[in-house]
């Protein structure tokens, strides 16, 4: 595999490149995946950022009992809000729009995604998508109500405009489709001479199992969303139990999908810390197969198992016991892929950088998450914890500890590829260190309070919790300040930073072959491929 | 234990609670032990190990017979809370936006519910506008109620006092104010509650000077949308509403109607035929909320709420 070519003559990187337009219309109008990559990073960090803004507003309301910062309506318009934000425009395309788009053709030694003109087009919808969202969110009749699950027939009944939401939902689902297609036809088309299927880093692994649930589950929730349309605009009946309509059939659609998004969510994140384990423990990753193809059994058997949404909703039991019992066999694989990440440590010679922190501590928190969702696929105590506070914690333990957290590892282990750059290790680690304390005094009461009964979606509660409610605002208060932290050592880094090396954590996947920030072109010469992803034996670092 | 179903649920729950624990300790201090014992200052030179058949088989089969053994837990704990036993007494419990109304055998309609110690009882749970859920914590039931079917719980309380109700399915504006208590006497108090004899019930809501007709407005949950005094709320204020001009849409034209008693009555019964404008449709049908002598007591209040 090539040199690093980082101070070579003629070298420009991407973002400097002169025969692109120039200014802003050079990146919207580019179809160089890295440029697209970047739109997306600084639209979904600019959600992001609002998003937990809203968190936090809602935390402060629950402060005291009976003392409130803002009326019902708001908190629940702000719950709702709050979800949409963070599933559809964060957390679903996070990892495979900024680093699949970056990283995906680098890491199989390509030069660009298969469809780029298709893929700066989703970025497109996906902004679209949002504005639709924002426009819905200030309309008459104002923010929509209904939480990001809009459940009939309260959807259906509620004033504000649910029909423009959902159209936004589609609209985003849309995009997410259009990017799973590009990563499933450039996965099988524009592999380097050489990178065989089983020669691919696990990250990609990872956005090629998810991409095909992206494909193949999304369609359901744009269907869903504008049978609810229908059912608003012209009372077409299907939900609508006052005309015959069969309430239950829309949690069934909706949870179609928006289980599987769950590992829309998890297993691109899941891929980037198999790829970081080994690099930081330099050596290779413990059973490599195990992983990629608990990544595919993830993704197919995690679509039978949407039930265990729905164990007393008034589904039959017959169908509340099969989905309990798929969703315990699909705890499987998630185990494995823990057990054989920490494997890949044994006797390894560990380096703990930012971003093995991050991963480090990605087990973890995926860890309680994981474990449980074990108590919530027990079909008796379930019926104790759904719709509780426990499951809040669960789902933000799984999505904001697990796929944040494994999001955040992203960050510092490739922003410095990205930008060119270097952040500050010393500020990284304490923001992290700030971060993962504030995440789990805001997380962990939570599960304590929905085992005692605390109902979620309230917008006050008995004095009982007051002292568990108290710690997890304050909580949420110092991971709020981790986050900033992290989010302004990272921006400065990328703008004021010292210069980044081509290498510098000392991987040996393609991408690290390139100079940091790599050209508009990636590859001069398309490499020919020898060797697996953590062979370490000929790569070193660069300072 | 407050009821049967309360041990049935803890066994399931403490029973992965205890592997959890041990899960995540085993595998927290693994981490920990490998990240500093080898360390690149104490083992400057990785070991290349690329897998180990066996170790993988064993951590792909023990997880899947613990997680086995979870379902199978679970499973028979569902079995006992789904299957009413047959000599249960049927309560029917109707959810409507804010509020709780439970009905008895011979007609007895209560915002609580009463129960008679140490027998099994089964709700019956249906829903007038939206999904709501019946949430018992003390007990351990969770159910919810969905307009269109009817849906059941049953429990057998094992302890006197009283508790929670909770609605634990998001159901709008008051979602977290739907709250109702179940108290649980002996069987010879219930007897007397039942034929409707007043009788203590430790914490309930008691009103002095209360009209018959503002018992049955609270009772029936119409303050939760209704205000008595002119204050504003999802529905229009009760007061001065009689004898007032109010502007109405049916079928989707406006006109203005007098309220007067067979125009509240019919708002009451088939609210969506005539929708005062400005406010959204949502008021559930009321067909059986109030008995004939019942609506006189109502209507006779909301005259006098000059
Ligand atoms: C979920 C909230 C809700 C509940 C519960 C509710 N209402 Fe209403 N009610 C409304 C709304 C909103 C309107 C105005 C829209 C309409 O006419 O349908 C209304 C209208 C009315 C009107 C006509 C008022 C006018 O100004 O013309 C009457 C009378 C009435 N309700 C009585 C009752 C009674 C009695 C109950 C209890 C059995 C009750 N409502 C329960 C929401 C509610
Ligand atoms: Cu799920
Ligand atoms: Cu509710």
């Amino acid at each position: 595999m090539g040199e690093t070519v980082g101070t070579a003559e003629g070298y420009v990187p991407f973002y400097a490149d002169k025969t692109k337009r120039p200014g802003i219309l050079g990146w919207i109008t580019s179809t160089d995946h890295k440029r697209i990559a970047m739109l997306y990073l600084v639209s979904v960090i600019a959600f992001f950022i609002g998003a937990v803004i809203l968190g936090l507003l809602m935390r402060l309301n629950m402060l005291i009992p009976g003392h409130k910062i803002m009326t019902a309506q708001d908190y629940n318009a702000m719950f709702t809000v709050h979800g949409i934000i963070q599933i559809f425009l964060v957390v679903i395309p996070a990892v495979p729009t900024i680093f699949g788009n970056f990283f995906l053709p680098l890491l199989i030694g390509s030069k660009d995604m298969s469809f780029p003109r298709l893929n700066l087009f989703s970025w497109y919808l996906y902004i679209a998508g949002a504005i639709i969202a924002f426009i819905a969110v200030f309309s008459n009749g104002g923010a929509v109500d209904t939480g990001w699950t809009f459940y009939v027939p309260f959807s259906l009944k509620t004033s504000v405009n649910v029909p423009l939401a959902t159209f936004a939902v589609f609209i985003l689902g849309m995009s997410s489709i259009l990017t799973g297609i590009n990563i499933v036809t450039t996965v099988h088309q524009l592999r380097a001479p050489g990178m065989g299927f089983f020669r691919m880093p696990l990250s990609v692994w990872g956005f090629y199992a998810t991409a095909w649930v992206q494909i193949l589950a999304t369609p359901i929730i744009g269907i869903t969303m504008i049978l609810v349309i229908m059912e608003r605009l012209f009372g077409i009946g299907v939900f609508d139990p006052g005309k015959g309509g069969d309430p239950l059939l829309y949690q069934h659609l909706f949870w179609i999908y928006s289980h599987p998004a769950v590992y829309i969510m998890i297993l691109p994140t899941m891929g980037v810390i198999s790829d970081i384990f080994p690099v930081f423990s330099r050596k290779n990753i413990f059973g490599y197969k195990m992983i990629a193809f608990s990544s595919l059994a993830i993704a197919s058997v995690g679509s039978l198992v949407w039930g265990h949404h729905m164990f007393v909703s008034g589904q039959s039991d017959l169908a509340g016991i099969i989905f309990s019992l798929l969703t315990f066999l699909v705890a499987v694989p998630s185990a494995i892929k823990v057990f054989n990440w920490l494997a890949t440590m044994y006797k390894g010679s560990i380096q703990i950088e930012p971003p093995f922190l991050f991963a480090l501590s990605f087990i973890f928190l995926f860890t309680i998450g994981g474990l449980t969702g074990l108590f919530l696929g027990a079909l008796s105590a379930n019926v104790q914890l759904h719709d509780t506070y426990f499951v809040v914690a669960h789902f933000h333990y799984i999505i904001f500890g697990g796929m944040g957290f494994g999001w955040f590892a992203a960050f510092h282990y490739w922003l410095p590829k990205m930008t060119g750059r270097m952040y500050d290790k010393k500020t990284a680690v304490v923001a992290w260190l700030v971060s993962f304390v504030g995440f789990n005094l805001f997380y962990f009461p939570l599960f304590v309070m929905g085992w005692e009964g605390m109902p979620r979606r309230y917008y006050d509660y008995p004095t009982r919790f007051n002292d568990l409610q108290t710690l997890a605002t304050v909580g949420s208060v110092v991971l709020v300040i981790g986050i900033f932290l992290m989010i302004w050592n990272l921006a400065r880094g990328s703008l004021k930073g010292e210069k980044a090396p081509a290498n510098p954590w000392g991987g040996a996947t393609l991408e690290w072959t390139l100079p940091s920030p790599p050209t508009s072109e990636d590859f001069e010469e398309i490499p020919t491929v020898t060797t697996g992803p953590y062979d370490f034996s000929h790569r070193e670092k660069t300072e | 234990m407050a009821a049967t179903s309360t041990g049935v649920v803890n066994g399931a729950l403490i029973y992965i609670l205890t592997f959890s624990i041990l899960i995540l300790f085993g595998i927290v201090f693994t981490m920990v032990y490998f990240a500093v014992r080898y360390r690149k200052s104490r083992n400057p030179v990785a070991t290349e190990i690329a897998g180990n058949k066996w170790l993988e088989a064993l951590w792909i089969i023990l997880p899947t017979l613990l997680a086995l053994s979870m379902f199978v837990y679970g499973l028979t704990g569902f079995n006992f809370l789904r299957n009413a036993p047959s000599d249960s007494i049927t309560v029917k419990v109707h959810a409507r936006q804010w509020s709780w109304l439970f009905e008895y055998g011979n007609g007895k309609k209560s915002p609580d519910m009463v129960v008679p110690l140490g027998k099994n009882v089964r709700c019956e749970l249906t829903s007038d506008d939206v999904i709501h859920g019946f949430y018992v914590p003390a007990f351990r039931i969770q159910q919810d109620t969905v307009p269109g079917i009817t849906t059941q719980v049953w429990f057998n309380a094992t302890a006197e006092g009283s508790y929670d109700v909770l609605c634990s399915q998001y159901c709008g504006l008051k979602h977290s104010n739907m709250l109702a208590k179940i108290f649980v006497v002996s069987p010879a108090k219930y007897d007397d509650w039942l034929k409707g004899e007043p009788i203590e019930l430790a914490g309930a809501v008691q009103k002095a000077d209360e009209k018959p007709g503002e018992v049955l407005l609270r009772e029936r949950g119409c303050v939760s949308c209704h205000s008595t005094d002119g204050g504003p709320m999802v529905g229009p204020t009760f007061k001065g509403l009689f004898g007032s001009k109010v502007r109405v849409i049916t079928e989707g034209k406006k006109r203005a109607v007098t309220a007067d008693d067979a125009y509240i009555q019919k708002s009451i019964v088939d609210p969506a035929a005539d929708i005062v404008e400005g406010y959204p449709n949502i008021m559930p049908p009321g067909k059986d909320v109030f008995s004939p002598e019942e609506f006189h007591e109502v209507l006779e209040y909301i005259e006098g709420l000059r």
